[in-house]
């Protein structure tokens, strides 16, 4: 690759001052003329019919412009298509603890909470359902009473010949493995502010979908999306929290309609962990077979996910949890049973990693515990196991760069894992997995042939350049990175890139902020734009200069040609004589992954243009006699492609194991008696800075030969491996196994007690016969 | 974000005047030092004072001193943050200090104060939760109804004394001084408090805790030991205070063990201490303590962590507790 000048520069976010100074405007920043403040009445009720439901007290106070109810609002809507299964307002019935009943307009938000006091509701207790074992039960109370049982989705496939597989094998293990349920805690709380002109919807909001959101305005709000404008503030961290359509931005759109004036809803914390939409709690069986050197001949993977009240993201989540166990392991013969069912709990969604840390948990700890069984080194295990690069996997994902087995390499050096596993003290211990991720999901979340990210480029006289595109920066850099690879392409630096993003009037479609696409999909958009508007650029100058335009290049702010550093125009002076010749100096480029969806139904979920990987080791010191577990240091090294900023790559490092530690010793999303437990950051026990220990981040780059200057995913993947690489070194230390998560102090102690601690059997449920799905045609197995 | 209620702030300078205020205004009015007790409690409405004594400009409140017998005199208002630092503090009375900095977080401990947390409310996690989800569990004994949510077949509020420096209060021996409408009293540390979550306190409701009296140390070595999920922030899920005392061939003469965070007042384990009477700091004796200790214990399902783990952590931190204090010797 020639030579960069940006791509590979450590430097900070293009709005790291804004942030640390104070002077990002959030959405419940802003302030509006006139602006009413909302509040929403959440039932006090886990499962129950409303009986009735009178809001004529609550419209009565002083102060109040609106109430509204589940009948202002009837349209059902959901992010998925085949998921439309949510109201704004409760309707008739509601399905959990929390869920939003009505809504009311006021003055302040003194009034608006006086006036929900006043909302009279009239609930019929129906049976709660809070877990996955009481939702298959016979005789279950129907939390959507119009489907016959539970189950939300269920899904059986199978990739080659798992029988044949396993009849093959020397040795078969099977593992029952529970991840409990956790939320995504963003610092920043929801927040909308709803504006209506009287023909036209202005909202701003933290969403990290924008496009989607403006879709769901459309259809419950009955607009045509020409008169929606949805536009995203700064926002304070997301992790597929801010991925749905929510309530309180459907009910202030409709009470700024309602009323005439802007209406702001900011929720509280308690609210958010109602919003929830965060990681399913998933009851799981592996099972795998083995040849006597340790490759599998076969795995079967059983998932039970506990959605909550609605769909959501749920039937995507499902297939997640069979999707990407094998883009790590070249698994022969795979089967995949995958169910979904409704309970009365706030309805689970996408979280940092999307229904694949679960498995990934599942998969790593089962690894091991096989491995230890034949008496081999677990990495050895893996070792025989790996995927290879540009190759295909038997349930038809194309895996192309893939540095897996440097990371693994670089990470067992850093580490000395060899030279501690099963040699630490009693107490300490050292634990490893490995992991992929997507660099964003193939396929849109509705069905469409269309570019799945768009970026505009303007140049105006004075050299400045604007990028335009619908990426939501969430807190992940997405516009500091169409800053990088804008200003890169066009030889400027990132401080002469203005970036207008998330504003579905001014900036072309991009689909949102999830499943890691933006730096791929955005960015590879904006090499094209910025690539187009170099060539009109150098064609202008070349025209001018008498020049030829192959010895032309854009670099440090000139054109000109590299072999005589003395030729050439400086950049502004280039720009008049391209607008001159040009035109509006105005580019546009384009991105839409490869069609890569195998032969299947739900194979929608698992491609992606490129996969990132992951390894990491863990070290723990556990104390035997209280069951603390303390991570000593991490160190990880995923396969980014390339590092467009390496301070940026780490930073998101840093970030997913953090958010793993949390996950694997301390978060849980629990309730109690149909109610949440602890819908509080002192209840939720989120780690603290001082329960973050080291880590050692190790940048691999692969070069992907489709992702923007080679780079791939590094928003999620990196969580995945850390949390089964804690349980690992649990077991190092301490000799038995917690195989579910959080694996908490009073847990370990238990283990320390009976050997193990961790689900015993999953609920029986009639899996129709898997749907069998030949290996695509590239796929081969390991020689 | 949720709201404080709306309250009348009076700010006295002295602390008789507070107490005098605090006499005449009624059964809705509260004292207040740092807030960080009291605040999120009303923002939860768990209660709606109308008006609120400021304790924060009453400068005979504040600061640390030791009389010329070792006795230290510690002002209430004194921040946890300042407590921490301080040197006769640290030099007098180590283990007020440890506790102390175990408190919450840096930014909660430079405004939350030694009589705030003394006095601090009874936790439990069926009642410090907003209103909304209280009334989603109907409310509880602590919240005004007649059911408690922990113990329903009982008549008795379970919530947690969930403060770091009580344990340590009661172990020193130390007393208080309440300041009220009619005069001043000393009380031992341990008789501020009742076992009740609600009536927690065995002051008047227009006593200001003034000062606490740490007794001249005379040899008593002292410890605390805080277990929490998280390195900051969390509230104890047990809180274990030693202080022992020995002869010079390594006797026990004094042994004080108090727990916090297993009932609503912290538990002296009187037992535990008789068992080590006039018996080195061995391992031995120190195991038979412990045991004695944990039998004290009777933890609720009402806060982090199972009710079992939490009484197993007593004996394994009051021995810790024990063999701190002999390695000290």
């Amino acid at each position: 690759m020639s030579e960069l000048s940006v791509v590979g520069t450590r430097r900070p976010k293009v709005d790291a001052v804004a942030k640390v100074t104070g002077r990002a405007r959030y959405t419940d920043d802003l302030r509006a003329p006139r602006m009413l403040a909302a509040k929403l009445l959440r039932s006090s009720r886990t499962h129950a019919r409303i009986v009735r439901l009178d809001v004529s007290h609550a419209l009565a106070l002083p102060g109040v412009h609106a109430v509204l109810t589940g009948a202002d609002l009837p349209i059902a809507y959901g992010i998925l298509p085949v998921s439309q299964d949510e109201h704004a307002l409760a309707l008739e019935k509601v399905r959990y603890a929390g869920e939003p009943v009505a809504a009311v307009a006021a003055d302040d938000e003194e009034t608006a909470e006086r006036a929900l006091a006043l909302v009279e509701v009239e609930y019929e207790d129906l049976p709660a359902v809070m877990s996955i074992e009481q939702a298959l039960a016979v005789g279950a109370a129907a939390v959507h009473e119009e489907r016959p049982t539970n189950v939300h989705r269920a899904a059986a496939l199978e990739f080659g010949d798992v029988d044949g597989g396993f009849e093959a094998a020397d040795h078969v293990r099977e593992d029952i493995f529970f991840v409990h349920g956790n939320t995504h805690v963003p610092l920043e709380e929801h927040a909308t502010l709803a504006e209506w002109d009287g023909s036209k919807l202005t909202m701003h909001t933290s969403t990290q979908v924008p496009h989607y959101l403006q879709r769901a305005l459309e259809r419950v709000l009955e607009l045509p999306t020409s008169r929606i404008r949805v536009i995203v503030p700064a926002l304070g961290g997301g992790f597929g929290g801010k991925c749905d359509p929510f309530s309180h931005e459907l009910t202030a759109a409709k009470l700024a309609i309602v009323t005439g004036r802007p209406v702001k809803i900011a929720l509280t914390r308690e609210e958010v962990f109602y919003a929830h939409r965060g990681r399913h709690p998933v009851l799981m069986r592996v099972r795998s077979g083995f040849a006597r050197d340790g490759r599998i001949t076969a795995m079967e993977f059983r998932c039970l996910l506990d959605g909550g009240a609605y769909g959501s993201y749920g039937a995507a989540s499902m297939l997640y949890t069979g999707a990407l166990q094998t883009t790590t392991y070249a698994i022969p013969a795979y089967r995949f049973e995958g169910l979904r069912a409704y309970t009365t709990k706030p309805p689970c969604g996408p979280k940092r990693g999307h229904g694949t840390p679960q498995p990934r948990f599942a998969l790593e700890c089962h690894l091991d515990k096989v491995a230890e069984e034949l008496g081999l080194d677990p990495i050895e295990l893996r070792r025989r196991n790996l995927v290879e690069p540009f190759s295909w996997t038997v349930n038809h994902l194309r895996i192309t760069s893939c540095a897996l087995e440097e990371c693994i390499d670089r990470v067992v050096e850093a580490s000395g894992f060899e030279e501690k596993r099963g040699r630490l003290p009693h107490g300490r211990g050292v634990g490893f997995a490995v992991s992929a991720y997507m660099s964003g999901a193939g396929l849109p979340i509705y069905a469409n042939e269309l570019p799945q990210s768009e970026v505009q480029i303007k140049v105006d006289r004075g050299g400045g350049v604007t990028v335009y595109s619908m990426a939501t920066d969430i807190g992940q850099g997405s516009d500091s990175v169409l800053a990088y690879l804008t200003a890169e392409v066009l030889g400027l630096e990132p401080a002469d890139v203005a970036v207008v993003s998330a504003d579905t009037d001014l900036t072309p479609i991009d689909l949102g902020s999830y499943s890691s696409r933006v730096t791929f999909m955005a960015g590879n958009a904006a090499v094209e734009a910025a690539e187009r508007m170099r060539a009109l650029v150098l064609g202008a100058v070349a025209e001018q200069l008498g020049l030829p335009l192959d010895r032309l290049v854009l670099r440090g702010g000139r054109a000109l040609d590299p072999g005589d550093p003395e030729s050439g125009v400086p950049w502004v002076e280039a720009i008049r004589i391209a607008a001159a010749s040009r035109g509006p100096l105005v580019t546009a480029g384009s991105y839409r992954p490869p069609d890569l969806a195998g032969p299947y139904k739900g194979a929608g979920v698992g491609p992606s243009p490129a996969y990132s990987f992951s390894a990491a080791v863990v070290e723990v010191d556990c104390d035997p006699e209280t069951g603390e577990v303390r991570v000593e240091k991490v160190w990880v090294a995923h396969d980014v492609g390339r590092a467009l900023n390496p301070l940026l790559v780490e930073g998101q490092i840093e970030g997913s194991v953090y958010m793993a530690l949390g996950e694997a010793l301390l978060e849980n999303h629990a309730f109690r008696d149909g109610v949440h437990l602890g819908p509080s950051l002192l209840d939720y026990k989120t780690p603290t800075a001082l329960d973050m220990p080291e880590v050692v981040s190790i940048v691999v780059e692969s070069d992907d030969p489709e992702g923007p200057f080679g780079a791939k995913e590094v928003g999620q993947g990196v969580l995945l491996p850390v949390i089964p690489a804690v349980a690992n070194a649990v077991h190092d230390a301490l000799g038995v196994r917690v195989d579910e998560v959080p694996i908490t102090a009073d847990k370990v102690i238990r283990a320390l007690r009976q050997g193990r601690v961790g689900p015993k059997r999953l609920p029986d449920f009639p899996f129709r016969d898997a749907v069998r799905v030949d290996p695509p045609a590239q796929w081969r197995a390991a020689p | 974000m949720m709201r404080l209620p709306p309250f009348r702030l009076l700010r006295p300078r002295t602390a008789a005047e507070a107490a005098g205020l605090l006499a005449s205004s009624g059964t809705d009015t509260l004292a207040v030092a740092g807030g960080t007790d009291l605040y999120p409690n009303m923002k939860r409405r768990q209660v709606t004072p109308r008006t609120l004594v400021s304790l924060r400009g009453i400068d005979e409140l504040r600061g640390c001193r030791a009389g010329e017998d070792g006795e230290l005199r510690i002002g209430a208002g004194t921040t946890l943050r300042q407590l921490v630092a301080d040197p006769v503090v640290t030099s007098h009375a180590p283990a007020l200090a440890r506790a102390a900095a175990l408190v919450s977080s840096p930014q909660v401990r430079t405004v939350a104060t030694v009589g705030g947390n003394l006095c601090i409310d009874t936790r439990c996690n069926y009642y410090d939760l907003p209103e909304g989800w209280r009334a989603s569990i109907g409310f509880c004994l602590k919240a005004g109804s007649d059911v408690c949510r922990v113990a329903p077949g009982g008549e008795r509020c379970w919530a947690i004394s969930s403060s770091d420096l009580a344990p340590v209060a009661v172990a020193l021996d130390a007393h208080v001084r309440l300041v009220g409408a009619g005069g001043e009293r000393m009380l031992p540390a341990a008789e501020l408090y009742e076992d009740d979550g609600i009536r927690y306190l065995g002051k008047r409701p227009d006593e200001i805790l003034a000062d606490v009296i740490v007794p001249p140390g005379r040899g008593l070595r002292a410890t605390y030991r805080k277990v929490r999920q998280r390195g900051s922030i969390d509230f104890p899920l047990l809180g274990v205070a030693a202080a022992v005392r020995t002869s010079e061939d390594g006797a026990c003469e004094e042994a004080r063990i108090v727990l916090g965070a297993v009932a609503s007042r912290p538990v002296r384990c009187l037992e535990a201490e008789q068992a080590l009477a006039g018996r080195r700091l061995e391992p031995g004796a120190i195991e038979a303590a412990a045991e004695l200790a944990a039998a004290v214990a009777k933890p609720m399902e009402n806060t982090d962590l199972t009710p079992l783990y939490r009484k197993r952590m007593v004996q394994v931190h009051v021995t810790r507790a024990l063999a701190e204090l002999t390695e000290l010797g």
